[in-house]
């Protein structure tokens, strides 16, 4: 039996949404689990009776409780806030200046520039935090947090200026020499035009400097020991991990509460962020 | 006062030569064309003028300025690119009215001025929308607009018709004339179409590769070519390129194809009686190759016979292309003409106005008339 060109295209949109619930479900999975654990209570967590998926007792708050008042859960937030946006700020202005430079100005070996910032972004953290120990060292930031503002932009400026480079290639270079003859100075042309053409770009890499500042666990791990200079990240799992202990409970609460700020902004920057991506991919 | 001058100007990317040197002035309220295919500095010389472009050498002067280091801000001139290059975050009035805000006119004068632009474009209703809303003409009327509420010394534009379909430039090509006329400034025009370049410029220069071949006027410039590259390049369909002899008898001349001989006019005898006997290329535009049937009685003509090809009906006139011997040609002929598909036609040719070029690059047109 054949079918209408309408119904063809149904039947295939529905295969390929069909083909998504696997990884749906995958990526899904842990938010779940992070969600009822930190809704269950201790006596529950532990059980090896019934089935784990629900909750069977009465939801609690004990473990936010916990986090939020017998922790230093706020104080690391709102240092993981302060790093993140300053990082953010730091990635962008380097981010955007460079990437301006390279897609737009000629000078020597700049065909090859882009190409190379974007090969330092291969090496793993794991392999730089030892001889990043030596430079935090003689910078005298060891403990403090801040040692993280010089850590975290060696990962988010190359990445951001690589999807910003592939991003302002793609905008005219008219456009640039119209806002010159019109009158404008490089500031002026940067800022009132664009700039805002490439929002979406922009948009794409403060989201990916944020999130990974935000997330970001081996530095702070390796160089902050006290209390109240930690983030969320080494913060949350150095006091709810004891030994061999697992506060299940509070860390999937911790967990929970630090992922609200990201899960706010992508909500709000989805559409830009997907389209800054795709965009700056395809050269 | 906004002449612009270009003393000994060349340009160079790397090893490349872009525009050879060369000197150019362009007078006050002129419509200079820069004409040539693409890839023959045209581009390149415009957008040197406008800033956007380093000299290797030479001086550019607009009006008694001299602007090589100036940046395009400082040159008081205004620029219509191919593309348009509205800025497409902002309404088309934002568009029209950026250039003034950056100059810090007042509000009232930036409105009115935009207004008075938008008047003369028709383009009144669009004001409140943005670049992606407008159809290819509106956003061409919203570029010119930019550059002319800036009131500048020179108007600079990069083929800006390109991207329009036939008819819609056609329209423009008339408004822009119009517009010439209304505003009375220094207009310096790139285009690879020869069509333009005759029906707006008030003065054209011809470039291939980086050189200029010709400046004059439309009319210089089409009947008086200097080469066979000017010659082949204005005039559409192109003008015919035969290889032929140029021979003498009985103290008459003739310029010989293999295939026919022509009668030279006598008048132009003394021009060329010491190419007798040399190889020449003869050069004849399609509009001065007629139907003997039809011919134009106050010119001097010779005829020579041709089997027609094709046949293509314009309405206003016929255009035929014809084999004789081992040339083809192209006429444009009377609409009347009986001419049909490999029938034999006999053409007469406008002998006043053929063209001798040499065979030897650079190919130039041998003086025929003073």
């Amino acid at each position: 039996m054949s079918l209408t060109l309408v119904q063809q295209k149904k039947r295939k949109i529905t295969y390929s949404y069909l083909g998504l619930v696997p990884f749906l479900v995958f990526f899904l999975f842990p938010l779940y689990w992070m969600l009822i654990t930190a809704f269950k209570p201790d006596s529950e967590i532990t059980s090896l009776k019934g089935i784990p998926f629900i909750i069977h007792s009465v939801p609690t708050l004990d473990h936010f409780k916990f986090i939020l008042f017998k922790t230093r859960f706020i104080q690391w937030f709102w240092n993981s806030f302060q790093i993140a946006i300053v990082v953010t700020i730091i990635t962008m202005i380097v981010s955007i200046l460079g990437a301006y430079a390279i897609s737009r100005l000629r000078f020597l070996g700049s065909r090859y520039f882009g190409v190379g910032i974007f090969c330092t972004y291969l090496v793993p953290p794991a392999l730089l935090f030892i001889p990043f120990y030596k430079v935090v060292g003689i910078l005298g930031l060891i403990n403090t947090k801040w040692c993280l503002l010089f850590l975290y932009p060696t990962l988010t400026v190359p990445f951001c200026t690589w999807i910003l480079i592939g991003y302002f290639t793609a905008i005219p270079r008219a456009l640039d020499e119209a806002a010159f003859v019109d009158g404008a100075t490089y500031i002026q042309m940067l800022t009132r035009v664009f700039l805002p053409v490439a929002a979406p770009g922009l948009i794409a890499s403060t989201l990916f400097a944020f999130t990974v500042s935000w997330a970001q666990f081996l530095y702070p791990l390796a160089y902050i020991y006290r209390d109240e200079e930690k983030v969320l990240t080494n913060g949350i799992y150095t006091t709810l991990i004891r030994g061999d202990v697992y506060h299940w409970g509070e860390l999937m609460g911790g967990a929970l509460l630090a992922s609200v700020p990201v899960v706010v902004l992508f909500a709000f920057l989805m559409d830009y962020y997907i389209a800054g991506l795709t965009r700056g991919t395809i050269k | 006062m906004s002449k612009v001058s270009l003393e000994n100007v060349c340009k160079n990317f790397g090893n490349v030569e872009a525009v050879s040197c060369f000197y150019l002035d362009v007078e006050d309220k002129e419509f200079l064309v820069l004409l040539g295919p693409s890839g023959c500095g045209k581009s390149t010389t415009l957008r040197m003028i406008a800033g956007l472009e380093e000299l290797t050498e030479g001086n550019i002067y607009i009006g008694d300025k001299l602007v090589n280091d100036m940046p395009p801000r400082d040159r008081d001139i205004a620029m219509v690119f191919q593309d348009y290059a509205l800025y497409p975050h902002m309404t088309v009035y934002h568009n029209m009215a950026f250039g003034l805000k950056l100059r810090k006119f007042p509000r009232t004068e930036i409105e009115q001025r935009v207004k008075e632009a938008a008047d003369i474009l028709g383009i009144q209703d669009l004001l409140e929308r943005k670049p992606r809303e407008l159809s290819g003409g509106q956003r061409q009327r919203v570029a010119v607009g930019r550059a002319i509420v800036r009131k500048p010394a020179v108007f600079l534009f990069d083929e800006p018709l390109s991207n329009l379909d036939a008819k819609l430039r056609g329209q423009m090509r008339a408004e822009l004339s119009k517009l010439h006329d209304q505003l009375k400034t220094t207009i310096i025009y790139v285009t690879h179409d020869q069509v333009e370049a005759m029906t707006m410029g008030t003065k054209i220069v011809i470039m291939n590769e980086g050189i200029i071949h010709q400046v004059g006027s439309p009319m210089e410039i089409y009947d008086y070519p200097v080469n066979k590259f000017v010659g082949g390049f204005i005039g559409s369909p192109g003008m015919n390129f035969l290889s032929a002899k140029i021979v003498s008898e009985k103290s008459r001349l003739y310029v010989d194809t293999g295939g026919f001989q022509l009668l030279i006019p006598s008048k132009k005898n003394s021009f060329l009686e010491s190419k007798t006997d040399q190889e020449v290329i003869l050069g004849i535009r399609p509009e001065h190759i007629q139907d003997a049937v039809f011919t134009d009685e106050t010119s001097i003509t010779d005829s020579f016979k041709a089997v027609v090809e094709v046949v293509e009906t314009l309405g206003a006139e016929v255009q035929l292309n014809v084999v004789s011997g081992e040339h083809d040609l192209i006429a444009r002929v009377d609409p009347r003409t009986k001419a049909a598909r490999h029938q034999e036609i006999e053409l007469a040719v406008n002998m006043e106005k053929i063209h001798i070029f040499e065979t030897e690059p650079p190919n130039e047109r041998v003086k025929t008339e003073e």
